[in-house]
C-alpha cells in the first residue's frame, strides 16, 4: 500500500492548486461584479429616466460618463492590435521560415523581444512620452498611445506566432513543396492558416493587455475624458478612466461600475474572439 | 529511361549518405528501394524531386537526368516537383476540405476556372480510387477520413498536378493491412500511366508490386535487378542475407 500513497498526495495537491486558482478568480470577478453591478443599475435607471448618467454621450464632472472612454478603448485597441499583428506576424514568419537559426540577427531579435516582454509598462509609457510625444512631436494623443501600446504588445504577438508556426508539422510544408508550390505560397496558404489558432491566442492576450493598460497610456494618450477620434487629440481608455475616478476619490461608485463594465467587456472580447477562431478553423 | 542517375554522391554535413550511385529508372514501371533503416533509400528518392534542397547541410553531386535534362542544373525546383510528385510516409493532407486539398496543386500552377478545377478534382479522386468514398463529402475536412483514405487523398493530390513520375516514401508503413492492399492495387493501376518509385520496408510489398528492386546498404546500391531475379537469385551475399531475414 505504500506505493499507492505518493500518487494520492500529488493528486490532492493538484486538486488543491486547481481549487485555489479557481476560487481566487471567482473571488475577484465576484467582488467586482457585486460592488459594480448595483451602481451600473442605478446609473442605468438614471439614464432611462432622462437624467445625466455614467452612460451619457458626453463627459462632465457631474456624470463622469464612461462613453467617450469606451470609444477610445475601442479605437486604441483596434489600431494597436492591427499595427502589432501585422509587424508581429511578419517578424515571426521571418524568424521561423526564412532566417537561419544561427544568424546573429535572429538571436538579437529573440533576446530583444524576450527582454521587451518583461519590461514594466510604465517604462513603455516613459519611452512613448519621450519618443512619440516629444521627439516625434505627436504630442499627448491617441496616436502616441496607439504606437506605444503597439510596441508593448509586439513581443507577445511575436512569441505566440513563433510558437504557432513552429507547431505546424513539417510534413505539411513538405506536402506543399512536393506539389511544386513556392515558399511564399506555402507560408500564406498552408502554414499561416494552420497556425491561426495560436496566432489568435496571442492576439487575444494582446487585446487583454491593451484594454487593461494604464501606465503606458497615462503619459502618451493622456487622460482627457473626451473622444479622440481624430487620433491627434488626447483621450483616456476605460482603464485610465477607472484609475482617474478612483484616484480623484470622489467617484468610487462609478469606478466600481466602470471596472465591472471593463471586466464584462474583456470577457465578451474573449468569447467573441474564440467564436471567430472557431469560425476560421471550420471554414 | 525516365531517370538516369550517374555517380551520385550526397553529404549531410560530413556524413556521406549516398556513395557513387548509378541507376536507371524505366518509364511506366514500378521500381522499389529496399534496405535497412538509414541505408539511404529515402535520401535517394528525395533527390529525385529535390526535396533535399530543404535540408540546409545537404550537398549533392553527380548527374540526375529526367528525360535527359539535368534536374539540379537545368530545371526550376518547383517545375520539377510538378513533374515528379511525391507521397509521404505518413498521410499528410492539408487541414482543409477534400476538394481544397486536391485543388491546391492545380491552383498553384495557374488553373483558375471553377469548371476546370472541378474536373481535375473528380478525375484525380477517381484515379486514386477514392471518388466513390468522397464524392458526397468533398466539402468535409480531409482530416475526418480514415488513415488509408487520407493516404489515397494524398495520392490524388499528387496526381492532380499531372506528374510523370510518382515517388512514394513508404506510403503504407502507417496503414493497416486492408488499407495497404488497397494502396498496392492502386499503385499497380497507376503504373499504366506513371513511372513509380517506391521506398518500402516491407519486402513482400516489393515482391508483390515492383518490376525492379534496388537493395541499399550503408549508402550504396548493393544490388539492382528485376524484382524476380533479385529475390530468387540474389547475387550479393549481403542482399541474400537481408531478403532471407538474417539482418535488417
Amino acid at each position: 500500500m505504500k506505493i499507492k500513497k505518493k500518487p494520492n498526495i500529488i493528486k490532492s495537491l493538484v486538486y488543491v492548486s486547481a481549487g485555489v486558482t479557481i476560487s481566487v478568480a471567482v473571488l475577484i470577478i465576484g467582488y467586482i461584479l457585486v460592488s459594480g453591478v448595483p451602481h451600473i443599475i442605478t446609473e442605468l435607471i438614471k439614464m432611462f429616466s432622462g437624467q445625466e448618467s455614467l452612460f451619457s454621450a458626453e463627459y462632465n464632472s457631474d456624470n463622469v460618463s464612461l462613453v467617450p472612454a469606451t470609444i477610445n478603448t475601442v479605437i486604441i485597441t483596434f489600431f494597436s492590435i492591427t499595427v502589432a499583428s501585422v509587424f508581429g506576424v511578419m517578424t515571426s514568419i521571418y524568424l521561423v521560415e526564412y532566417a537561419n537559426p544561427k544568424n546573429k540577427l535572429v538571436l538579437v531579435i529573440k533576446v530583444t523581444s524576450e527582454t521587451l516582454s518583461g519590461i514594466p509598462s510604465i517604462i513603455y509609457g516613459l519611452f512613448g512620452s519621450i519618443f512619440f510625444v516629444v521627439f516625434l512631436g505627436l504630442g499627448m494623443s491617441v496616436l502616441s498611445g496607439i504606437l506605444t501600446v503597439s510596441i508593448m504588445i509586439l513581443p507577445l504577438i511575436i512569441r505566440a506566432t513563433e510558437e504557432a508556426l513552429i507547431a505546424v508539422p513539417v510534413s505539411l510544408r513538405e506536402a506543399s513543396f512536393g506539389l511544386g508550390a513556392g515558399k511564399l505560397r506555402t507560408i500564406f496558404k498552408i502554414v499561416l492558416p494552420s497556425a491561426t489558432n495560436g496566432i489568435l491566442a496571442g492576439i487575444i492576450l494582446g487585446v487583454g493587455r491593451i484594454v487593461g493598460e494604464t501606465a503606458a497610456l497615462l503619459y502618451t494618450a493622456g487622460t482627457s475624458p473626451n473622444i479622440g477620434t481624430d487620433l491627434a487629440s488626447t483621450g483616456r481608455t476605460l482603464s485610465v478612466h477607472m484609475y482617474m475616478l478612483s484616484s480623484e476619490g470622489l467617484y468610487i461608485d462609478q469606478a466600481y461600475a466602470t471596472s465591472a463594465i471593463l471586466l464584462i467587456l474583456v470577457l465578451g472580447l474573449n468569447i467573441f474572439s474564440t467564436y471567430i477562431a472557431k469560425k476560421i478553423m471550420n471554414r | 529511361m525516365k531517370f538516369e542517375i550517374n555517380n551520385a554522391n550526397l553529404y549531410y554535413g560530413d556524413f556521406h549518405a549516398l556513395k557513387d550511385i548509378n541507376m536507371n529508372i524505366t518509364e511506366r514501371e514500378i521500381t522499389s528501394f529496399i534496405g535497412p533503416s538509414g541505408c539511404g533509400k529515402s535520401t535517394l528518392i528525395k533527390c529525385l524531386n529535390r526535396m533535399n534542397d530543404l535540408v540546409p547541410t545537404c550537398k549533392v553531386s553527380g548527374d540526375f537526368l529526367l528525360d535527359g535534362v539535368d534536374i539540379y542544373k537545368n530545371i526550376d525546383a518547383n517545375i520539377l516537383r510538378k513533374k515528379v510528385g511525391m507521397v509521404f510516409q505518413k498521410p499528410n493532407p492539408f487541414p482543409m476540405s477534400v476538394y481544397d486539398n486536391i485543388a491546391y496543386g492545380p491552383k498553384t500552377h495557374g488553373v483558375k476556372s471553377k469548371v476546370g478545377l472541378d474536373e481535375i478534382v473528380e478525375k484525380s479522386l477517381r484515379d486514386a480510387a477514392i471518388w466513390d468514398e468522397t464524392k458526397d463529402r468533398l466539402k468535409k475536412s480531409a482530416l475526418s477520413l480514415s488513415g488509408g483514405q487520407q493516404q489515397r487523398i494524398c495520392i490524388a493530390r499528387a496526381l492532380a498536378v499531372s506528374p510523370d513520375v510518382l515517388l512514394m516514401d513508404e506510403p503504407t508503413s502507417a496503414l493497416d493491412p486492408i488499407s495497404t492492399s488497397k494502396i498496392e492495387e492502386l499503385v499497380l493501376e497507376l503504373k499504366k500511366k506513371y513511372t513509380i518509385v517506391i521506398v518500402t520496408h516491407n519486402m513482400q510489398q516489393a515482391v508483390r508490386i515492383s518490376d525492379k528492386t534496388a537493395f541499399f546498404l550503408h549508402g550504396e546500391v548493393v544490388e539492382y535487378n528485376t524484382t524476380n531475379e533479385l529475390f530468387s537469385f540474389p547475387k550479393q551475399q549481403k542482399c541474400e542475407d537481408y531478403i532471407t531475414g538474417r539482418f535488417g
